[in-house]
């Protein structure tokens, strides 16, 4: 457990209404108030709340059906409000990999589940499910993957369930929840060059430790947001999980609404209800964070705390290189590494592995001329999966080596032996250790000298 | 509700990948994943292990993913509670649905070492160290996840046809 900055509470102003003390909300329990149908809640407090979107996996749901076949319900709540994406383990792997995902396929088919992705449609579930338009700002979402706080960078409040929960949820679409304490995360400045999501959340990470946030929100709120794109803002919602958060979630602005415009054109903005956090919304501390001063990171093995300026990683050899998942695994992040690694070639015995999230963004990446820059570099350019992120698939490690990946978790024999080790970077750290062969700041390739912070 | 039991002892942050590493998950079978519970932190718990053993561990147990694999796991694999001083809390969600007691107690995570026999009162939260002749006193659970505990797990509580 790491030390928390500072020791002020960040307790404002209170109004009081016959004798109570009422604080404000913060930006999550104003969505877990609206949902629950309770006109206001507070930390600590037991809500069951009504779910937008249900979300399971091919490792997931097989779990949640057989626990849905329990409760012998004839249907399922909404067939449009569940979700089921086969991207783990996809396309299979191996037979006992195949026969769950054709339980959760033919799960889908009985009960006419309206948001089933097959292979060819599906992507990395948490860059699928926005793309799509099916987590939307103030939506309630719940899934049966750690990493389904994603959303919460579209100012949804979005957690990862077990499969009970998701069993219960596909039967009820209700979900109780605690509600939960907050933490402030004030992000200010613009960020320099080569600094991504990545890099922010890592640092804080870093900063507060894996079970920084435990059970809590994570607010972030800040001027700096405004530089950040909706890519890098799904990065740092998504790894709020690794800092023990009960979700990470952002303030709904003109970015978040183009996003949601192009993405979910049948969405309304509530005009009835005020969800941004009110001024005297209690947060247990608060981080200020000057985007500006953050230097590349690199998260050493085996925890996502580990972190260090890529300039004081030390001599570093590495094995292969993966970039991708629902992390790091858009657009944007295949741009930033592909203009890195663009008439380049791959360091001599580094494996390079890229998987796209979506079939959009492989099309996308296809137009760009992106596959190219990989594939000419030596690299290999896969179909959307997790794969390695989880030790799954597509590239295992051997006993005693060691990847640079774009992924989430570093944890013991997270991406293959036990005896293996995951270095956790962003796609611009990643691209440049590709070429070197060794864990690299972008500069050293593009012709800078890399100084020591 | 009564468990008693050798006690297997971990440190901070055992991660659910540990329990139950990804590259068992193509199977659901919780005899499939018992026989490879806790393979990547301690390989030779799968053959230690006897039922109504506990896991005792600091800070943070069953971070990471929300594989429920992680609890089917342990409790497939023959133990009868978990005891740490905190949890990642998908980890705690899912091992309450699926009905693993699971307590929170810093000082009996920090005093109770490997090998103890410890002993566990659900219903007072007493946990007795019989090797070190030392009781601690657990949290008890909150009012609404004794109603899950008591209806048999979420599922059961569900088909109850009561409030969750």
């Amino acid at each position: 457990m790491k030390l928390r900055e500072g020791a002020a509470h960040t307790r404002a102003a209170r109004n009081t209404e016959r004798g109570v003390v009422i604080l404000g909300m913060t930006m999550t329990q104003k969505i877990l108030a609206r949902h629950s149908d309770l006109g206001r809640v507070k930390a600590g407090q037991l809500i069951e709340a009504n779910v937008d979107m249900a979300l399971g996996n091919d490792i997931t749901a097989p779990v949640a059906i057989k626990e849905f076949d329990k409760i012998g319900a004839s249907c399922v709540f909404d067939k449009s409000k569940i979700a089921l994406v086969p991207d783990h383990f996809t396309p299979n792997k191996d037979i006992k990999s195949a026969e769950h995902s054709k339980m959760m396929r033919e799960f889908a088919q009985k009960y006419e589940v309206e948001n089933y992705f097959e292979v060819g449609q599906m992507g990395i579930e948490h860059c699928l499910l926005p793309e799509k338009g099916l987590a939307r700002p103030y939506d309630v979402v719940i899934g049966a993957d750690s990493h389904t706080c994603t959303y919460g960078a579209l100012g949804a409040f979005s957690t990862g369930v077990g499969s009970t929960d998701l069993a219960c949820a596909f039967a009820t679409g209700k979900a109780w929840f605690k509600v939960p304490h907050a933490l402030k995360f004030v992000l200010t400045g613009k960020p320099a060059k080569w600094i991504g999501g990545k890099d922010i959340i890592l640092h804080i990470i870093g900063k507060i430790g894996v079970d920084g946030a435990l059970y809590k929100s994570m607010e972030f709120f800040g001027d700096g947001i405004s530089y950040l794109s909706m890519d890098d803002r799904f990065t740092i919602a998504n790894m709020a999980i690794e800092a023990g958060g009960k979700n990470g979630i952002f303030p709904v602005d003109k970015k978040t609404l183009e996003y949601a415009a192009k993405h979910a054109p049948g969405w309304v903005m509530p005009a009835d209800y005020d969800f941004n956090a009110d001024m005297d919304a209690e947060y247990e501390q608060t981080y200020t964070i000057n985007l500006a001063e953050l230097k590349p990171c690199v998260a050493f093995p085996h925890l996502p705390e580990n972190v260090k300026n890529v300039s004081d990683a030390g001599n570093i050899k590495i094995d292969q290189v993966v970039m991708g998942s629902c992390t790091n695994g858009r657009i944007s992040d295949l741009r930033i590494a592909a203009d890195i690694i663009r008439g380049k070639k791959v360091a001599k015995n580094v494996r390079v592995i890229v998987l796209p999230g979506t079939q959009q963004i492989y099309l996308d990446a296809l137009k760009e001329g992106i596959i190219e820059d990989f594939v000419q570099a030596g690299a290999v350019f896969s179909t959307p999966t997790c794969g390695p992120c989880l030790g799954g698939h597509m590239g295992i490690l051997a006993e005693g080596e060691r990847a640079v990946s774009t992924t989430n978790r570093n944890f013991v024999g997270r991406m293959g032996h036990v005896n293996s080790e995951v270095y956790l970077a962003g796609p611009a750290v990643a691209a440049a250790s590709a070429i070197t062969g060794k864990i690299s700041h972008p500069d050293e390739v593009c012709g800078k000298e890399v100084k020591k912070s | 509700m009564k468990a008693q039991g050798t006690v297997f002892k971990y440190g901070n942050n055992v991660d659910t990948d540990v329990i139950i590493p990804a590259r068992y998950l193509n199977s659901s079978k919780p005899e499939d994943l018992a026989a490879h519970c806790m393979e990547d932190i301690d390989a030779d718990f799968v053959k230690n292990v006897k039922p109504g053993d506990i896991i005792v561990a600091h800070s943070n147990f069953g971070c990471g993913s929300s594989r429920e694999h992680a609890p089917i796991a342990i409790l497939a694999s023959g133990i009868s509670c978990v005891i740490a001083s905190s949890y990642a809390r998908i980890f705690y969600r899912n091992s309450i649905n699926i009905g693993i007691p699971i307590l929170e107690c810093a000082e009996a995570s920090e005093k109770i070492q490997n090998g103890d026999e410890v002993a566990v009162d659900f219903n007072t939260g007493v946990i007795t160290n019989k090797t070190k002749n030392e009781t601690y006193q657990a949290l008890p659970f909150p009012e609404f996840i004794q109603e899950i505990i008591t209806a048999g797990g979420l599922i059961n509580k569900i088909k109850a046809g009561g409030k969750k």
